[in-house]
C-alpha cells in the first residue's frame, strides 16, 4: 500500500535542533540523508521578519509557531490513581513544530551541566548515602559518560552558535568573572558575555556583597557578529525582548535557521521532506533491525522510506512516542519497575522572586532570551545538602527576557488579579520590578514516566502519549531552598522596596507557563537493563537506530537541557562517523 | 483580509521546490498542518518572494460575534477587571470588549489551537481545560448561565443592572467557584475571561484593542521597537522612544 521510495544512508524523523546537527554532520561523511519533517518549511525572513516578529499575542498566546494541539496532544495526569486527560491546549510547555523544531521559540540559554550531574547516583550516594538517594521513590542514575568525554562535544555547541559568555574554569584554572562551579573549559566562549542592563547589574553587585560569585549567562543571543564553524553569520543582538516564544528576525539567535541550515540545504545528498509524519520505524521480523520508518504526506499518502540508520531527531517526547508505537524496547512498568521505554520522565522545578523597587527604571523590555547574571553556588551538588532533606539544586538569575506586558506584569505581594488596585499596582510596577527565577532540577522517581494512552488517540488514529507527573517533596523543598536565597539576595538589591516569593507549591499543573524541558522516557546508561541508549544514543535493541535528544538524560539538572542535548548528539554523530560506519553493529558490548 | 492571510501565503510557497506529493485538492485532516502540499526540498535554501507571514489585522468598531445580551454582560464586566479612573484607560476604553469580539468571531474562537475530542471527564484542576466546548461556545453558553443565575437571586436583575459592588460579587464568585451554574462550569470560563481581558489590554492595536496603545502608555512599554542597544548600559533612565505598535512602524506596507 505505502510507496517505497528509493533507499538512503540515514533518514532523520524531525528536523529542529538535533535533525540538523545530525543532517550536517552524517551528510559532511559522506552519507546520502533524509529529513522527514512533520511541519513546514519556516525561515528568518519570511516568517520571523522583524518588522512583525515582535507580537506577544499572536506568538505565545496564539500558539503561532508552536505544535497545535488540535492535531496531536498528549494526556496528562499526576499519579497513576488518576485517568489521563488530554492537554487540550499548551501550557506548563510550548512544544515546537516545523522546520527548527522548538529550537525556534526557544530563549537561546546554552548550558553545560555539572561533572557531578553525570554522576547523579553515584556522586550523591557518596555523599548522602543510600537513604538519601532512594528517597521519595527516587530511581536516579549516573550517565555512561563522563565530563571529559562530553566536554569538546559541548566546545563544538558553542563554536555552532558563537555563544556569550565568560569562562569560570578554562583548562582547570578558575577565572575571574565566570562561573567557578563549571567543569574545566577546554576553550573560552566564542564570543564576550552582552551588555547587562540595570536589573543583572544590581542583582550582580548584591550577590557579589554576599559572597556568591555572579557571572553572565552563558547565552546564544550573541553579544557581536559571528562567522561559525560552518561559515554560517550570525548578527548582534539588539535586545528586542522577544526571543523565547518567538522566532529571531535579526539572525543573532542561535537555531538550526542561523547556524546550520544555510550550509546543509545546498548540499545535493541531503533531502528534506516537509508535511511528512512519520507514524513508525520498521524493522525486521525478529525486531533486531530498522528497516527504515513509514510516512504520511499532507494528502494522506503513505510512504516507506528505507534507511540504513534510523536517527529519530524529533522533540524528545516524540521519540518516547515512537518509541513505544514501534514496539522497540520494553515499555517501563512503574508497579514492577521493570522495561526502559518512558522510564524517569523528569522535568524543571521553576520557582522565582519578584523584586519591586520605589523608583528606580528598570526598563524590562530591554530585554533577550538569556540576559541575567546568575549564581551557581545552589546548582546541583555545589552545596552541603547534609540535614535539608532533599538532592538537587538549580541556578539563580536575574533574568530579563522582555518585559510583554500580557505575560510579566508583576504586582506585590497581596495585589488582587484584577479591578481597580490591580491596576494601579500594574501601571505603578511595571517599569520598576524584576524578577530572579531559580531554574531547579528534577530527580527521577519511579511514578514519574510516559507510557501510551488506553483511551485517546490522535487523528491518524494511534494512541496518544501519556505523561504520568508530579513534583516529589525532593523537588518542593528544594525549589523552597531556592527561592528563600533568591528572596535574601533580592531584599540586598539597592532601592529594593518588597519581595514576592513564588514558591513551586503542589502537584504539577498543566496550565501556568513553566519551561519546555522535558526530559527523560529514552535514557542512555550503561546496559540495557536500566536504560533505552547506550551513550552513543544508539539503541540497545535496534543498533542501527539512533535516538536524539533530552530523552536521554537520565534525570534532568538545574539546567536548561539543549547544550547537553546538543553535546550528546555530535558525540553520537562521531562516533557513527568514527566507528559505526566502519563496521555496523552495537558500539557497547554487552 | 480576515482569516485566509496563512492560506494566501502558503499558496505563494512552492517556485523553488522540486516537486510536491499532493494535490491540493485531496488534501487529509492529518499532517501537522492541514491545507498545504509536502514539499520535496533538495540542494537549495528555500526562498520565497513576497511570502511573508504577516499577522491578521482586524478593523472596525461593531460587533460581529457577540448578541445585544451579551454585550450587555461584557462590557460592564470587563470594566470591573480593568476600571475606569486616571491611571490609564478603563477596558471598554481600551477596546477590549472590541477584541473578544474578534476574537470570537476568528480563529481563537473555534477552538483552532484546543484540542476538543472526547471522551470529556471533568478532570482535576491540575489537568487544565477540559471542557468540549471552543472558546465562542463558552462564552455563549457562560454569559446566559450567569445572566440566569442574576436574575434568580438579584431579583430579576441582568449584571449590567447591578451596583458595581454586587457586580464583582457575582465575578469574584465565578472566579472562585462558589455559584454554580447550570450546565457550564463558572471558573472555567472566568479563568478564561480574565487572560482574554488581558490579552485585549495590551496586545497590539491590530487586534482591536489596546486602543492608541494607552494600555502601554499607562505601564510604561514602549512597544514594539526592535533596538534598545545604545540603552542597555543607560542603567535607569527613561527610554524616551515614542510608543509604537506593529502598523504603522518603519518598514510597515498594508499591500
Amino acid at each position: 500500500m505505502a510507496t517505497i521510495l528509493p533507499p538512503v544512508d540515514a533518514v532523520l524523523v524531525g528536523f529542529g535542533w538535533t535533525g540538523a546537527i545530525m543532517g550536517q554532520q552524517l551528510c559532511d561523511a559522506g552519507l546520502t540523508v533524509m529529513a522527514l519533517e512533520r511541519g513546514i518549511w519556516h525561515d528568518t525572513p519570511t516568517d520571523f521578519a522583524p518588522t512583525f516578529v515582535q507580537d506577544e499575542l499572536r506568538y505565545m498566546w496564539r500558539h503561532h509557531l508552536f505544535q497545535n494541539v488540535a492535531n496531536d496532544t498528549l494526556t496528562i495526569r499526576n499519579n497513576i490513581k488518576q485517568q489521563a486527560l488530554p492537554m487540550r491546549r499548551l501550557g506548563s510547555f510550548l512544544l515546537g513544530t516545523d522546520v527548527g523544531g522548538s529550537g525556534v521559540h526557544w530563549n537561546g540559554q546554552i548550558w553545560r551541566f555539572l561533572k557531578s550531574d553525570f554522576k547523579a547516583y553515584s556522586h550523591n550516594l557518596h555523599r548522602y548515602g543510600n537513604a538519601m538517594v532512594n528517597a521519595y521513590d527516587m530511581t536516579i542514575q549516573d550517565y555512561p559518560i563522563d565530563w571529559d568525554e562530553i566536554e569538546p562535544y559541548y566546545d563544538m555547541f558553542d563554536k555552532l552558535c558563537g555563544t556569550s559568555g565568560k569562562a569560570g574554569n578554562l583548562r582547570g584554572q578558575i577565572q575571574v568573572g565566570g562561573n567557578p562551579f563549571e567543569g574545566p573549559r577546554s576553550d573560552e566562549f566564542p564570543t564576550p558575555p552582552m551588555k547587562m542592563p540595570y536589573g543583572p547589574t544590581l542583582f550582580s553587585k548584591a550577590a557579589r556583597t554576599m559572597g556568591y560569585k555572579p557571572f553572565p549567562h552563558p547565552t546564544g543571543n550573541l553579544s557581536q557578529p559571528y562567522t561559525n564553524s560552518l561559515g554560517v553569520q550570525l548578527g548582534q543582538c539588539t535586545y528586542c525582548g522577544f526571543c523565547e516564544k518567538f522566532g529571531c528576525g535579526n539572525y543573532s539567535k542561535a537555531t538550526a535557521q542561523t547556524t546550520i541550515l544555510p550550509y546543509l540545504m545546498t548540499k545535493p545528498s541531503f533531502t528534506l521532506r516537509t508535511e511528512s509524519e512519520v507514524l513508525k520505524v520498521e524493522t525486521t521480523s525478529d525486531g533486531k533491525h530498522a528497516t527504515g520508518v513509514t510516512f504520511v504526506n499532507s494528502a494522506g499518502e503513505e510512504f516507506f522510506q528505507p534507511a540504513d540508520i534510523v536517527i529519530l531527531s524529533a522533540y524528545s517526547l516524540q521519540n518516547v512516542r515512537l518509541m513505544l508505537l514501534s514496539k522497540i524496547g520494553a515499555p517501563y512498568d512503574p508497579v514492577t519497575g521493570k522495561g526502559s521505554v518512558g522510564k524517569n520522565y523528569a522535568y524543571q522545578t521553576m520557582g522565582s522572586v519578584d523584586v519591586f523597587f520605589e523608583d528606580k527604571i528598570m526598563n524590562p523590555f530591554i530585554g533577550a532570551g538569556a540576559l541575567a547574571t546568575v549564581i551557581d553556588e545552589f546548582n546541583g551538588d555545589n552545596f552541603d545538602h547534609s540535614g535539608l532533606g532533599f538532592i538537587g539544586g538549580g541556578y539563580i538569575a536575574q533574568m530579563v527576557t522582555g518585559g510583554r506586558p500580557i505575560e510579566m506584569i508583576r504586582t506585590p505581594e497581596g495585589t488582587p488579579d484584577w479591578g481597580i488596585e490591580w491596576k494601579k499596582a500594574a501601571a505603578k510596577n511595571y517599569l520598576h520590578s524584576v524578577n530572579i527565577s531559580c531554574h531547579g532540577s528534577v530527580m527521577a522517581h519511579r511514578g514519574n514516566y510516559l507510557d501510551l494512552d488506553p483511551t485517546y488517540r490522535d487523528s491518524f488514529g494511534r494512541p496518544m502519549l501519556r505523561m504520568t507527573f508530579d513534583f516529589t517533596d525532593n523537588e518542593l523543598k528544594m525549589s523552597r531552598y531556592l527561592v528563600d536565597k533568591a528572596a535574601d539576595i533580592g531584599q540586598a538589591m539597592e532601592g529594593v522596596s518588597s519581595v514576592k516569593k513564588n514558591y513551586r507549591k503542589g502537584s504539577w499543573n498543566v496550565v501556568p507557563y513553566q519551561t519546555t524541558h522535558n526530559t527523560g522516557g529514552t535514557i542512555t546508561g550503561d546496559n540495557p537493563g536500566n536504560s533505552v541508549l547506550n551513550k552513543y544514543l544508539q539503541s540497545w535493541d535496534v543498533p542501527n537506530l539512533f535516538v536524539m535528544g533530552a530523552g536521554a538524560f537520565p534525570q534532568n539538572a538545574g539546567y536548561n537541557p539543549t547544550g547537553t542535548l546538543a553535546a550528546l548528539a555530535y558525540h553520537s554523530a562521531a562516533a557513527i562517523k568514527n566507528r559505526y560506519l566502519k563496521n555496523p553493529g552495537p558500539l557497547v558490548q554487552t | 483580509m480576515d482569516e485566509h492571510n496563512v492560506n494566501r501565503r502558503r499558496l505563494l510557497m512552492g517556485g523553488v521546490l522540486i516537486g510536491t506529493a499532493g494535490a491540493l485538492g485531496v488534501l487529509a485532516q492529518q499532517g501537522a498542518r492541514s491545507g498545504v502540499p509536502s514539499e520535496i526540498i533538495n540542494g537549495v535554501m528555500p526562498w520565497r518572494d513576497g511570502a511573508a507571514d504577516v499577522p491578521t489585522i482586524t478593523g472596525g468598531t461593531e460587533y460581529r460575534y457577540f448578541t445585544a445580551d451579551e454585550q450587555a454582560f461584557i462590557e460592564p464586566a470587563i470594566d470591573r477587571i480593568i476600571p475606569i479612573d486616571p491611571t490609564g484607560p478603563s477596558a471598554t476604553e481600551a477596546n477590549v470588549h472590541i477584541f473578544l469580539d474578534r476574537q470570537m468571531a476568528g480563529s481563537y474562537g473555534r477552538g483552532d489551537h484546543f484540542y476538543l475530542g472526547g471522551p470529556w471527564p471533568k478532570g482535576t484542576p491540575e489537568q487544565g481545560y477540559q471542557s468540549r466546548l471552543t472558546p465562542a461556545q463558552l462564552y455563549r453558553v457562560t454569559i446566559s448561565a450567569i445572566e440566569e443565575y442574576i436574575k434568580r437571586n438579584y431579583d430579576g436583575k441582568t449584571f449590567k443592572q447591578l451596583s458595581v459592588t454586587n457586580q464583582d460579587t457575582v465575578l469574584k464568585g465565578l472566579q472562585d467557584g462558589t455559584i454554580a451554574l447550570d450546565s457550564t462550569d463558572g471558573k472555567t470560563f472566568f479563568t478564561m475571561f480574565l487572560q482574554n481581558v488581558l490579552e485585549g489590554y495590551f496586545s497590539d492595536p491590530i487586534y482591536g484593542g489596546n486602543k492608541d496603545m494607552a494600555a502601554w502608555k499607562m505601564i510604561g512599554f514602549p512597544g514594539t521597537h526592535y533596538d534598545y542597544r545604545e540603552w542597555v548600559e543607560r542603567h535607569g533612565e527613561q527610554v524616551p522612544y515614542a510608543t509604537v505598535g506593529i502598523k504603522g512602524r518603519p518598514g510597515w506596507s498594508e499591500s
